[in-house]
């Protein structure tokens, strides 16, 4: 499954690209992908109970995604722990309310930071060597004698690793907003001098469980199942070659990062409107 | 000339042939690549498809794997129409298919042994003793038991299609299929590869198709030669047959001629056109 663009260009010596019957072969190819891919995605999540019949290939995929990330993850929100503290800070001493940064660091990652920064390295780190892993499987015939073995590729490969990405993501958000509280304690408390009582009970009595953290965790879901179907998706569908699988390994980055900036809009809409 | 084993019989009392193609055409899209192909493939035969590449060889192999559909005709394996299974049972004929690839398309992320013991572990509920014993046996077979612990990226070339080889051959198929299985070879490696295909066809009264370029090794093993071309049948017969021929295209295959019925140049415009020549006369 080559792009459309790529499809029309290999058929198309023969036709006017302006013409209608072009526009409409484009447009049915295209349709075809997002009808495959609707496919694929409904099956991934219908794989759920077969999937964790063998939860040996689902942990060991969370190790690979997830705690192969931790690193990253963890070092990250500590850095954006700092920055929200000293830019919070800033603007909340012109109003006297730096007491109340530990709320501010607080709510902006569990709400905000935490999930969305998460997803966003999430697809650089994780998303991008699932893509290419797939890839390389296709073009070196592995999941085609996998097949020819009589086992399901989406069954064995890529449904592990869809579960996997699902259990890992909620994981890592939590730390990264976990290890950025801690980077803003250090700036606001230990560098800056807030009061530590503040600084915590600010904290504890502004964070709702269910609003606040429940609301990112459901982000932090919602941002796992985009960016690990998106990258599993390339992968499948990338043309068999070391230009395929760059290519594919690129979209993964690009259509993962906007996918999960368009999608925590629409979630935080929903949820201020709840 | 014509080797009638692997014509189709209409006799009805003859033996069910393990593959029979019955006119078959298919192709990628609109281009067609094999028209109008019939042929059988008996049990317990070695079987070679020869011709140029692109021919179409490969083809035949996924037409019989139920990885590509005919346009036309039908493809039967043990009297099954493989275009007619859903998926159940196109998995369940597969399970009495082996494939090797081109290149082994050995899981790069496992040892050798973990290679072989996939797809036992993927289709039966032996324990892990009885694993062990099978796969030893299978390596053993292929003279690569003592290199169980390597991974795929430590073996060589000839190495990882012996791998393959016995990956192919676990789960006991009735019919192992092989891709260009000389390609890239030594000459060591490459004897090694021939022996071994014709050595577990008879050992395991297993049924082989082999698609290769390479005409002395085949010769050597196959009972039965095909040779495509242009998506036709152009000769058919027994190895001694095929170089006693006097068809054009298998001459030039088998005497590796660079020109013949397979044209040295691609189609072009006159070389006096490409160069000017006529302007300048």
């Amino acid at each position: 499954m080559t792009s459309v663009w790529g499809r029309l260009h290999e058929a198309g010596s023969l036709m006017n690209w302006l013409s209608p019957a072009a526009l409409g072969f484009a447009v049915r190819l295209k349709l075809a992908d997002i009808g495959a891919g609707a496919r694929l995605f409904v099956r991934l999540l219908g794989l759920g109970g077969k999937v964790f019949a063998r939860p040996r290939l689902v942990s060991e995929q969370v190790h690979l995604l997830g705690n192969l990330s931790l690193s990253i993850i963890a070092v990250s929100g500590l850095f954006v722990g700092f920055v929200l503290s000293l830019q919070g800070y800033y603007t909340l001493q012109r109003y006297g309310s730096a007491e109340a940064l530990g709320l501010l660091v607080a709510l902006s990652l569990v709400r905000e930071l935490g999930p969305v920064v998460t997803a966003l390295l999430f697809a650089g780190r994780a998303g991008t060597s699932l893509t290419a892993e797939i890839g390389l499987m296709k073009a070196g015939e592995q999941l085609a004698a996998m097949e020819m073995m009589a086992v399901d590729p989406v069954r064995r490969v890529l449904g592990p690793r869809f579960w996997a990405g699902i259990i890992a993501m909620p994981l890592l958000a939590a730390v990264f907003s976990a290890v950025g509280i801690i980077g803003g304690w250090l700036v606001g408390v230990v560098m800056i001098g807030i009061d530590a009582g503040s600084f915590w009970s600010q904290m504890q009595g502004g964070t709702d469980w269910l609003k606040d953290v429940g609301n990112g965790v459901v982000k932090s879901l919602v941002f796992g199942v985009a960016v690990t179907f998106i990258a599993l998706l390339q992968g499948y569908s990338c043309k068999p070659t070391p230009e395929g699988v760059s290519r594919a390994t690129t979209r993964t980055v690009v259509m993962a990062s906007l996918a999960v900036l368009g999608l925590d809009f629409m979630l935080t809409a929903m949820m201020f409107s709840i | 000339m014509t080797d009638t084993s692997l014509i189709p019989s209409a006799a009805p009392d003859a033996p069910r042939p393990l593959v029979e193609l019955r006119n078959v055409t298919c192709g990628y899209g609109d281009r067609v690549i094999l028209e109008g192909i019939s042929l059988v493939v008996p049990r317990g035969q070695v079987v070679a498809f020869m011709g140029t590449s692109g021919g179409g060889k490969t083809t035949i192999l996924r037409l019989i794997g139920g990885q590509l559909k005919p346009m036309s005709g039908q493809v039967m394996f043990d009297g099954v129409d493989i275009a007619t299974l859903d998926e159940a049972g196109l998995y369940a004929v597969r399970r009495r298919m082996g494939m090797l690839f081109q290149f082994g398309a050995l899981f790069t992320d496992s040892t050798v042994f973990e290679n072989v013991a996939f797809p036992l572990r993927e289709h039966s509920d032996l324990s892990e003793s009885m694993i062990r014993d099978l796969v030893l046996m299978k390596l053993n077979a292929v003279g690569l038991r003592g290199a169980r612990e390597l991974m795929p990226s430590q073996v060589s070339g000839g190495m990882a299609r012996r791998v393959a080889l016995a990956r192919a051959i676990a789960l006991d198929p009735d019919l192992v299929m092989y891709d260009e299985p000389f390609a890239g070879l030594d000459p060591i490696s490459m004897g090694v590869a021939a022996r071994l295909i014709r050595e577990l066809n008879d050992t395991l009264g297993i049924t082989s198709i082999v698609v290769s370029h390479d005409v002395d090794e085949t010769f050597r093993i196959a009972d039965q030669i095909v040779f495509i071309a242009n998506g036709h049948i152009a000769a058919r017969g027994t190895p001694d047959e095929m170089r006693a021929t006097k068809d054009p295209l298998v001459r030039q295959f088998v005497d590796a001629q660079p020109d013949g019925p397979v044209r040295f140049h691609y189609p072009a415009v006159p070389v006096a056109d490409d160069f000017g020549l006529g302007k300048a006369a």
